[in-house]
């Protein structure tokens, strides 16, 4: 069963193809990395699924049903589609534990938001995050968070929405390599439960994520399966990896 | 999050001594015309909160709210104006004195239901309420943000102001709304009048502060800090940023209605120039001064800045606008956030200020 089906997407931005026929289904329950060089079309990929943009052509359905190009950002995010930016981006101006408060799974709308957060369990669920991703004092303010520690908070926040399909871009940049292995580690950990799709430039990150990769190159998909395999592909030497 | 903290505390009990302590010393510390200018204040203290509301907490930089301001105050001054009756210039009982002048010989059915007292209040909050919903629907669905949107509510204020110059609009035309007599068959003049105002003012902006203060300390008040500081983040997280920017936004445009609607009773006087850019603009520096996203901040700040002009126009009238722009630059250069904000870093040992181990 597929979480997630691409089929003959393209897309074009004043002529340029940032996604050429793309073709990408991800498995229920699966980890999955996606490498390629610059430009090679990632963050448009995870622009489409998340309906930030549209496609020209092709379709993209989640859970075989949900036909994700008529949702916008905050319908994609409903229905159990979380992302995480490259840069870590989590309320600064508002404490750790008001950040996975905003992120915990619950009614969205206005009425909701303005008759109060949320009951006692989400304080559990609020200590159960925190403790997986290992920050102790939910009462720090997130800004003074450092930046391992900022992505370890938005990757909570992810959690927190209880998302079916988890979108992670570059979550090992401007880690050091404990934080970077353990990234990985927790990322393996989650996978089964939740499918992931990981884009990364680390080459030992993806190693220890030991799953299927799939190597970008200018919005097609070059080569797909074992780390291993993909790397010993003459054309994905030629494109990236050689370099 | 308390709903009545610290700043909050302080300003509403400044505020109770203020208007017990400013209708006692009238007269003898205070001149006579005390109650009215302290009313005055008070209605741009609630117009500040109403900035503080959506520039402070959801980031939305209006430079436009002197036109919810004016909106309400035109809702009140029409319904000043059917209050004059028979006591115009040319004692038409039914049409304002304009209206004569112009040779009109019915009211326009948009000025029917200013008779009424109680439509009129209705549409103190619809009015501007309404108009803050049609624009906001548009520009935050159209994701307009940032100086884009600051611009477009300039030129919102500044189209109301060119249409409420006009004749045929049936507002005045520049004279405005004048030579009100009473409210509720009161004489706007007398000192029980003026009283009533005055406290009324004091009363909607202590009701506006708690109203604005339940919505930023309630979850929602989380949701637009992360709209503000992080919109893209926030939609991710599966919130409709433009359902928030709306609500907050028409919330914020009815308390500015409601501030204008208590001004024009008090200065006896509404014209097209209440929608003059400029003094939207001066809004927005009343906030900055006071302290952005504190809201008892915003409405210290208008105080003091209003308090400021009325001293100096007395003493140096030709200083007044060097001063305003001199504090402008002032605060933002050495009181980025403003008196209050300031004044919360001197308080020693906060959360944010503790070391944090890598």
């Amino acid at each position: 069963m597929t979480i997630l089906n691409i089929d003959s997407v393209s897309k074009s931005f004043d002529g340029f193809r940032a996604i050429n026929d793309l073709n990408l289904a991800i498995d229920k329950g699966e980890l999955r990395a996606i490498i390629g060089p610059n430009g090679a079309g990632k963050t448009t990929m995870m622009d489409l699924i998340t309906g930030r943009i549209r496609p020209d052509r092709g379709t993209l359905f989640f859970d075989t049903t949900h036909d994700l190009t008529r949702l916008d950002e905050a319908g994609t995010a409903r229905l159990g589609i979380g992302r995480k930016f490259q840069k870590p981006t989590v309320i600064e101006s508002l404490t750790v534990a008001e950040n996975i408060d905003l992120a915990l799974a619950g009614p969205r709308d206005v009425w909701s938001a303005l008759r109060g957060p949320h009951g006692k369990s989400a304080v559990k669920e609020r200590a159960r995050l925190l403790d997986l991703v290992r920050l102790p004092d939910p009462d720090l303010l997130a800004g003074a968070l450092s930046h391992g520690q900022k992505q370890w908070l938005e990757i909570a926040m992810l959690l927190a929405q209880k998302p079916r399909l988890l979108l992670v871009d570059e979550p090992a940049a401007g880690m050091t390599d404990a934080e970077t292995m353990r990234t990985a580690e927790l990322l393996r950990s989650l996978a089964g439960e939740h499918s992931i799709v990981v884009v990364e430039h680390d080459m030992d990150f993806v190693r220890a994520l030991d799953c299927r990769v799939t190597v970008l190159h200018q919005g097609h998909v070059l080569a797909e399966g074992p780390l291993d395999h993909v790397s010993r592909n003459p054309e994905v030497i030629d494109v990236y990896l050689g370099r | 999050m308390r709903l009545i903290d610290r700043n909050m505390t302080v300003f509403l009990g400044g505020l109770f001594i203020l208007t017990v302590a400013i209708p006692l010393m009238q007269g003898n510390i205070l001149p006579g015309y005390a109650i009215q200018l302290a009313g005055k204040y008070l209605c741009y203290a609630l117009l500040a909160v109403a900035l503080d509301l959506v520039w402070g907490y959801a980031g939305i930089l209006s430079l436009g709210h002197g036109a919810f301001f004016a909106l309400g105050a035109y809702v009140m001054g029409m319904h000043l104006m059917r209050e004059i009756g028979t006591r115009g210039v040319y004692a038409n009982p039914e049409l304002p004195d304009f209206m004569v002048f112009l040779n009109w010989d019915s009211l326009p059915w948009y000025w029917l239901a200013s008779g009424s007292f109680a439509a009129t209040l209705a549409l103190i909050l619809l009015v501007p309420g309404c108009l803050a919903f049609v624009f906001g629907w548009f520009a935050f669905r159209a994701r307009v943000s940032g100086v884009y949107l600051s611009i477009i509510t300039q030129a919102m204020t500044y189209a109301l102001m060119l249409a409420f110059f006009r004749n045929e609009m049936g507002f005045g035309g520049n004279n405005g709304l004048t030579d009100f007599k009473d409210l509720l068959g009161v004489s706007l003049s007398s000192p029980e009048m003026r009283l009533v105002l005055f406290i009324a003012s004091a009363l909607a902006l202590a009701g506006g502060l708690l109203l604005a203060r339940a919505i930023t300390a309630s979850h929602l008040g989380r949701v637009l800090v992360a709209i503000r500081d992080a919109e893209s983040r926030t939609r991710f997280l599966g919130y409709r940023v433009e359902h928030y920017k709306l609500f907050v936004w028409t919330v914020s445009a009815m308390m500015a209605g409601v501030a204008g609607a208590l001004y024009v009773p008090q200065v006896g006087i509404v014209n097209p120039g209440e929608f003059a850019p400029a003094n939207s603009i001066e809004v927005v520096i009343w906030v900055a001064l006071g302290g952005r996203g504190t809201l008892a901040g915003a409405a210290l700040g208008a105080i003091m800045v209003a308090l400021t002009r009325t001293l100096l126009t007395g003493w140096l009238p030709d200083a007044w606008l060097y001063a305003l722009g001199a504090l402008f630059i002032l605060v933002t250069l050495y009181l980025p956030k403003g008196i209050v904000g300031a004044l919360g870093d001197l308080r020693p040992a906060r959360k944010q200020s503790k070391e944090v181990p890598a």
